[in-house]
């Protein structure tokens, strides 16, 4: 096929479309071509990163390059796939499809590879083909024979090697060629199927109006997926289109042809004579590298210690590392706090600054070094290869409650913060596993919960009397408590709410490789500042509106901030929600602490030390357990027995209380229905198990 | 030709067999075969996972995982 004429050198800078299956580094092909110069955002409607990037020619002429998400076909099966196929067939509005496509392939892996190249060069638009991992290749005794390659496809073919960079001066000397050539894309769809394709074709350009350019490529999408909406877009076809599939459909049915196999089966023909005249095996290459890690690390069991070590590893570095940058963001947004308060006369501005402002984002930042280093874990994981052999080795246990196991980390991240748990369940690629690991995502007792539960525990008995061994036992009960809730739950969603065929579990384990510090730290870079940007406006509103309820109205002049407190907004709505929390064994006061707890769960027990006038800090609540110990009831009663304390923790275990958890929720569904839901089944169920627990502590005379 | 072949679910650790047949049409298995498990390609069963279940197999040169419920729906034949 001859390329049409119109298509030569367009007068500005074409834009490139960075594609290739996941794995074969792109993400480290991208950054090293465009460096620091990203943009980094979201596909409008879906949870997909959208990233664009600015690459020089030679002469210093900026070139555009949009890196799209990894996919292994353009019959879309993830939210990823699906912004890859659509942007590249122009059905996007929000992006303009691109002018010229770069493939990047892993030369090490090459006939699959080709399989997305081979469906892209239907698209019939200039394709450059990045051969990556040259140098792995040559390891494992290919040789690929590039010029070869070349001929055959007719397109230019660079050998590279992302990560150090070889090979990226060709690379950009070719994209900034102005005559790039149309691939000879010498393709035959099969007899039986090939009238149906240029009827298809013909039809979707005249009545669903595509463009004539991807037609075809849209008409073999269509035969490949059973799922005719969700190939065309989000418009039905038009029921002409719909009349001739359907009518081929019969026809094939009837004769017995499996068109869809029969096209895959084609494809992979067409690859297979290719590899054969391209790649050379010139060496026995006995077990690799990646043999003989996986024998250690997938063992029955090796595998378990290692997977045990990796996991303990990841906690003791959040709670050793991130703890000192945390208590010196808390010191700092204190300093920062008293400073203004040194300069601004007092009053409700400086009150609005002081606790509002620096108090609600000094409670954003100060998750930052946790969910830096979960990020940066994560990113590690993931570019070494480990990531796919944790939800290999746990893909057993999830599916017991109808997850998948790559739901595996995501819950476990969220064992030290929801946030980026939440944030790292984008690999799940069915949009039902992902919403139910979302939704029990919370239910994991993460570390903000811990300075409850210590505190609990401190109030449970006078003194020292309780052994160690009961503190540090309910404390593991509590987490078991959470995990088994989250498990329970994912259980049920999957069987009502979520309910649907389970999509079949098929995931590749890449070779283990070295991680590419630059690119694990710019996508933990990335994600946070997504964090900080988008949940934090939503954190920051919250905390003043919070603010807001604590000094408003306000006390007559000379009362103590214990006075105010009881008194204010929050004071009334303590009162208000009293009636509601009695049967737990809770007052006003309690009910205080429980709605300051949205700010995050650990201001309950500053707020305690407000509203019961101690003096605390966090290295000690000696001075609030006694003054807790002290509290009692209008009637004389002791307010914190010990009953009243355990379930108080159990409230703390299942109830849904962190604005930073529900801002990224909503971010990551898109709307405010799952957010709210969550809210609504967390706190109910806390409200539930703890009246359970206190009604029948009391009726058993505790 | 006479053969006889197995689920590839049933597949020996460590052994090896060329892919016989597939569910005909099932939208599930388009997947698979676009990741390059065809009639005819040649499979290597590498191992299961601690627990039994998923497995790992390779085939044209990288690994994949599969459920044993989802393998036990292709049909194999075991190279001698």
């Amino acid at each position: 096929m001859a390329p049409p004429p119109h298509l030569s050198a367009p007068a500005r800078a074409p834009t490139y479309a960075l594609v290739g299956n996941p794995n074969c580094g792109k993400s480290t092909l991208f950054n090293a071509l465009t460096g620091l110069k990203q943009k980094v955002g979201n596909y409008p409607g879906v949870t997909v990163e959208k990233k664009i990037g600015t690459t020089y020619s030679q002469h210093g002429q900026p070139i555009t390059v949009i890196d799209l998400p990894g996919a292994y076909s353009l019959a879309a099966r993830s939210p990823d796939e699906a912004v890859t196929r659509d942007v590249l067939l122009g059905r996007r509005s929000d992006t303009p499809p691109p002018d010229r496509i770069l493939c990047i392939v892993d030369a090490t892996n090459l006939e699959r590879n080709l399989y997305l190249v081979h469906q892209i060069l239907d698209l019939g638009r200039p394709v450059i083909l990045v051969l990556n991992m040259m140098d792995l290749a040559a390891q494992a005794g290919l040789n690929v024979r590039v010029a070869r390659l070349e001929k055959e496809l007719g397109l230019p073919v660079i050998p590279c090697e992302a990560v150090t960079g070889k090979g990226l001066m060709e690379l950009r000397l070719t994209m900034s060629r102005s005559d790039l050539p149309l691939a000879r894309h010498a393709w035959n769809v099969p007899t039986p199927i090939a009238p149906a394709v240029s009827e298809l074709a013909s039809s979707l350009v005249e009545h669903d109006h595509k463009l004539p350019l991807t037609a075809r490529a849209e008409a073999l999408l269509l035969l490949t997926d059973q799922d005719s909406v969700r190939v065309a877009g989000s418009s039905p076809l038009s029921p002409r289109t719909t009349e001739i599939l359907q009518g081929w459909q019969q026809r094939w049915a009837a004769e017995g042809t499996d068109w869809a196999g029969t096209l895959v089966n084609s494809r992979y023909d067409a690859i297979g004579e290719l590899a054969a005249e391209v790649v050379q095996r010139v060496g026995v290459a006995g077990p690799s590298t990646s043999d003989r890690i996986d024998a250690v690390v997938t063992h029955p069991v090796w595998g378990w210690l290692v997977l045990g070590g990796v996991m303990t590893l990841l906690f003791v570095s959040i709670f050793t590392l991130a703890q000192g940058p945390m208590d010196w963001i808390g010191d700092h947004m204190a300093m920062l706090a008293d400073g203004v308060k040194a300069q601004m006369p007092p009053g409700d501005l400086r009150g609005l600054i002081t606790d509002g402002a620096i108090g609600g984002v000094g409670s954003i930042v100060t998750f930052l070094p946790q969910i830096l280093i979960l990020f940066c874990f994560i990113g590690l994981l993931e570019s070494t290869g480990y990531m796919a052999r944790a939800a290999f080795i746990m893909d057993r246990l999830m599916s017991r409650v109808g997850l998948n196991g790559k739901s595996f980390i995501p819950l476990l991240s969220s064992y030290a913060c929801a946030i980026p748990g939440i944030m790292a369940t984008r690999t799940i690629e069915d949009h039902k596993d992902r919403l139910v690991t979302i939704l029990v995502a919370p239910l994991m007792s993460c570390s903000a919960r811990l300075p409850v539960y210590l505190l609990m525990i401190a109030a449970l008995l006078p003194g020292d009397l309780m052994p160690l061994g009961a503190k540090v036992g309910l404390m593991l009960l509590m987490y078991a408590l959470g995990t088994l809730g989250a498990f329970g739950f994912a259980w049920f969603f999957k069987r009502t709410l979520l309910k649907g065929a389970p999509p079949m579990m098929i995931m590749e384990l890449p070779p283990y490789r070295l991680p590419g510090l630059r690119d694990v730290a710019l996508q933990m870079l990335e994600r946070s500042w997504i964090f900080l940007r988008r949940a934090g406006t939503v954190i920051l509103a919250i905390s003043i509106v919070l603010w807001f309820l604590a000094a408003y109205p306000k006390a007559p002049d000379g009362a103590t901030p214990t006075q105010q407190l009881a008194q204010s907004f929050a004071g009334q709505a303590g009162h208000l929600i009293e009636p509601v929390i009695r049967p737990l064994g809770f007052d006003w006061q309690i009910g205080i602490g429980l709605i300051s707890s949205f700010a995050a769960r650990e201001v309950f027990v500053s707020t305690l030390g407000v509203v019961f006038n101690a003096e605390t800090t966090n290295d000690n609540t000696a001075p609030l357990r006694t003054a807790l110990l002290a509290a009692r009831w209008p009637d004389g009663r002791r307010l914190f027995t010990p009953l009243v304390c355990v379930t108080l923790m159990i409230f703390y275990v299942f109830a849904m209380q962190c604005m930073s958890t529900i801002a990224v929720v909503k971010r990551e569904t898109n709307g405010w229905k799952w957010p709210l839901f969550q809210t609504l089944y967390m706190t109910g169920t806390a409200w539930i198990l703890s009246f359970i627990f206190y009604q029948a502590g009391t009726a058993l005379g505790f | 030709m006479a053969a006889a072949l197995i689920k590839l679910s049933d597949l020996p650790i460590g052994s090896s067999a060329t892919v016989r047949s597939f569910p005909p049409q099932d939208p599930a298995f388009i997947r698979l075969r676009e990741m390059g498990l065809l009639v005819g390609t040649t499979v290597t069963l590498v191992r299961t996972a601690p627990l039994g279940d998923p497995l790992e197999i390779k085939l044209r040169g990288y690994r994949l995982t599969l459920r044993k419920s989802d393998a036990a729906h292709v049909q194999v034949e075991p190279t001698p």
